[in-house]
C-alpha cells in the first residue's frame, strides 16, 4: 500500500521500508526546539531519567521568545534559569531574534524530511518546507533531547486538493481558515494533513507558513504541504546543504480528501472563540473593533507586512482603533525598514513592536482588556487568548486586517493589490 | 498484562476538566488528585474506586488541556487501565508515558461492558472476560513498543534504563 508524505518521512527516520496507518515506531529525531515557556522544565526532567549527557546538545534548540523581552520580574528570573542551564547541557540558546516559527526556517534549520519536534503546539508550521514537525508535552521532548529518538503513531492522512487562482485579496490565512471551519477542531485529530495541488503554485511561502502553522488548530499531528519550485527558491537561499522532496505514492490511502478551489475563495474570518468558527469575512463586516494586531508565527512574515503597508500607504488608521504591527523576526523587521514599510505603519498612525510572541498568547505587547474586541492576524482566539476573558478575538488576514484598521469596523477588502 | 477491576464507564468526550477540574491544580501530590478525580461527572468515583479498577469511555477521551494532572489524578486513583473508543493525542501519550494503559476499542466492547461489571483484560492476547455478565470479550491486542513502555513503567524509567546501558 501507498504512503502519504508524513508516512514516507517516518519510515525513512525509523529505518523502514513502509509504515503502516497505527503503528509505533521509535523515530529518529534530528532537531528539538524548546521554547521558555517549557524549557524550566527540562533540566529537572532530565535529571529525573538520569540523563547528565543529552543525545545531541547541537541539535538542541533553545528559542527564548514568548517571554522575550521579560515584561515582568518571574519571567526574567525563568529566563536566566533557561540561559543558565541550555549552556550547562551545550544546548543553542537563540535570543532577541524573534518567534521561533518564523526563525527556524528562514536560518536554514528545516528541510524537506527532517524530523523536528518541539514544545510549542505550532511546530506544525516546518511542515511548509516538506518537513515532519509536531509539538509536545514537557516528557516528551525532554525523552528525545536525552536519546535522539521518540515514539510515534503512524498517522492516517486528510487531504487538501488546492485548485484554482485566488484573488487579490486571498491569503494563506483565509484558505486555512476555511478548511478549519469545513474538518472542524478535532476533525484531523491524529491525523497529519497533506495540502497538495496546482492551486498552491499561487500561494508564496509564507502563505504555506501560514496554512502549516494552523493545522493543529484542526487537531492535527503534524501538516506536510507539497513541495515544488517555490520550495526549491526558498530552500536555495537559506540552506547551504543538498535537499531531496519528499513525495507521496499515488495509491496512498487517505481518510478524507477535501477540495478548495482558490478561485471561489472569499475572504475569511474566525469569529469568537474557536479558530474553527469561520464564516466568510463579509458576514460579519460592520463589527465594530477596537484594537488590529499584525504579526505573530501565523501571519509575522514580510509579505503579510507588505500586503498590509499596501493597504494602509498614505492613509491613516480609524481614530477608535490602536493598531501594533509585531514582526515575526529581526530579519524581517529589518526588510521592512529598509522597504520603507514601517514608515507607512508609523505614518498611519500604528505602533510597531519588536519581534516576539507578544499579544498572541496574552503575554504583551497589546493585550486586550474587558469587552474589547481585537481582530487579529493569529491562530489562535479562545476565551481569554489575547487578555481579558471578557474580551472577543476575530482571526484574519493581514490584508483582511489592514482594510478594518482604516475603517474601525470589520471590512473586507475590495480592491486590486 | 493482566488487568481485573470493576469498570467505571463514562460517555464520549471525557474532558481534561473533567477529570480533574482546574481548582484542583494547586498540588501535585497525586493521592490529593486522586480525591478530586471525575467528581464533576461521577461524585462517587474518589470514594469507591479501587486498586485495579478500569476507566472506560466512548470516544476522544482526554480532550481539551494538555495538563499532565489528569493522567497524574488516575495512576492517583490507582486505576491502571483506560479503555476509549478513541483517545485525544496528548492525554494518549501522556497515558503511555506515565505508565498508564489507553486501550482503545470497538463499539462492540464497548456495548458488552455496563458500568460496574466487573472484567479482567489481557491486552498482551487481545482477550477477555465479563465476569459480571459471563460474556468473553475479544479486543485488538497491543504490541510494540507502547505495550514495552507500559511494562517498564513509562518513558522516565524507560530512558532512565537507556542511559544505564549507554554507561
Amino acid at each position: 500500500m501507498g504512503m502519504t508524505m508524513t508516512q514516507k518521512i517516518l519510515a525513512k527516520a525509523c529505518g523502514m521500508e513502509s509504515v503502516k496507518v497505527g503503528e509505533i515506531h521509535e523515530v529518529n529525531v534530528d532537531l528539538v526546539m524548546v521554547t521558555d515557556v517549557m524549557f524550566p522544565m527540562v533540566p529537572d526532567t532530565l535529571e529525573k531519567m538520569n540523563c547528565d549527557q543529552p543525545h545531541s546538545p547541537e541539535d538542541v534548540l533553545v528559542v527564548i521568545d514568548h517571554y522575550a523581552p521579560a515584561p515582568n520580574i518571574s519571567s526574567a528570573n525563568q529566563n536566566n534559569y533557561s540561559r543558565k542551564h541550555a549552556k550547562r547541557y551545550g544546548f543553542n540558546v537563540i535570543e532577541n531574534q524573534g518567534v521561533c516559527h518564523t526563525i527556524l526556517p528562514d536560518m536554514g534549520y528545516v528541510s524537506p524530511g527532517k524530523v523536528i519536534l518541539g514544545s510549542d503546539s505550532h511546530t506544525v508550521t516546518y511542515g511548509a518546507l516538506g518537513a515532519f514537525s509536531s509539538g509536545l508535552g514537557v516528557t516528551d521532548i525532554t525523552a528525545a533531547i536525552a536519546t535522539g529518538h521518540l515514539w510515534m503513531k503512524i498517522p492516517s492522512a486528510v487531504k487538501v486538493v488546492l485548485t484554482g487562482k485566488p484573488a487579490d485579496n486571498i491569503q494563506g490565512k483565509d484558505v486555512i481558515l476555511n478548511v478549519l471551519g469545513s474538518i472542524t477542531a478535532e476533525g484531523a485529530r491524529y491525523m497529519s494533513i497533506e495540502i497538495v495541488g496546482q492551486g498552491l503554485k499561487h500561494l508564496g511561502i509564507d502563505d504555506r507558513f501560514t496554512m502549516a502553522n494552523m493545522a493543529i488548530e484542526g487537531g492535527a499531528k503534524n501538516c506536510v504541504i507539497e513541495q515544488d519550485q517555490i520550495t526549491r527558491e526558498y530552500l536555495e537561499g537559506v540552506l547551504d546543504e543538498d535537499f531531496e522532496f519528499v513525495t507521496a505514492d499515488d495509491d496512498a490511502v487517505y481518510d478524507q480528501v477535501m477540495e478548495v478551489d482558490l478561485s471561489k475563495l472569499t475572504p475569511q474570518i474566525a469569529k469568537p472563540s474557536s479558530p474553527d468558527n469561520v464564516v466568510p469575512a463579509s458576514q460579519v463586516a460592520g463589527n465594530k473593533i477596537d484594537q488590529v494586531y499584525i504579526g505573530s508565527c501565523t501571519n509575522g512574515r514580510i509579505s503579510d507586512l507588505r500586503k498590509a503597508a499596501k493597504i494602509l500607504e498614505g492613509k491613516k488608521i480609524h481614530e477608535d482603533v490602536r493598531v501594533f504591527i509585531t514582526p515575526g523576526s529581526q530579519e524581517v523587521y529589518m526588510k521592512a525598514v529598509e522597504e520603507g514599510l514601517m514608515k507607512i505603519f508609523i505614518d498611519a498612525g500604528a505602533f510597531v513592536n519588536g519581534p516576539s510572541c507578544g499579544a498572541c498568547f496574552g503575554g504583551h505587547f497589546g493585550i486586550i482588556g474587558d469587552g474589547e474586541v481585537c481582530l487579529s492576524t493569529t491562530n489562535r482566539n479562545f476565551v481569554g487568548r489575547m487578555g481579558s476573558k471578557k474580551g472577543l478575538v476575530y482571526l484574519a488576514s493581514p490584508i483582511t486586517a489592514a482594510a478594518s484598521a482604516l475603517t474601525g469596523v470589520i471590512t473586507e477588502y475590495q480592491e486590486a493589490l | 498484562m493482566e488487568f481485573k477491576g470493576k469498570v467505571y464507564k463514562y460517555g464520549k468526550n471525557v474532558d481534561t476538566d473533567v477529570i480533574i477540574p482546574a481548582r484542583c491544580l494547586t498540588t501535585k501530590v497525586e493521592s490529593e488528585l486522586a480525591k478530586h478525580c471525575m467528581e464533576d461527572i461521577d461524585a462517587d468515583f474518589a470514594s469507591t474506586v479501587e486498586d485495579g479498577d478500569i476507566i472506560m469511555g466512548d470516544t476522544n477521551f482526554g480532550c481539551g488541556s494538555s495538563r499532565e494532572q489528569a493522567v497524574m489524578a488516575i495512576r492517583g486513583s490507582k486505576v491502571k487501565l483506560v479503555a476509549a473508543k478513541s483517545f485525544a493525542r496528548i492525554f494518549y501519550r501522556n497515558c503511555v508515558n506515565n505508565g498508564i494503559c489507553p486501550l482503545e476499542i470497538k463499539d462492540d466492547l464497548y456495548d458488552k461492558i455496563n458500568h460496574k461489571d466487573l472484567v479482567s483484560v489481557n491486552i498482551r492476547t487481545g482477550k477477555g472476560h465479563n465476569h459480571t455478565t459471563g460474556q468473553d470479550l475479544a479486543f485488538e491486542p497491543m504490541t510494540g513498543r507502547v505495550l514495552e513502555l507500559l511494562q517498564e513503567g513509562g518513558i522516565i524509567e524507560s530512558v532512565r534504563k537507556e542511559m544505564a546501558e549507554k554507561e
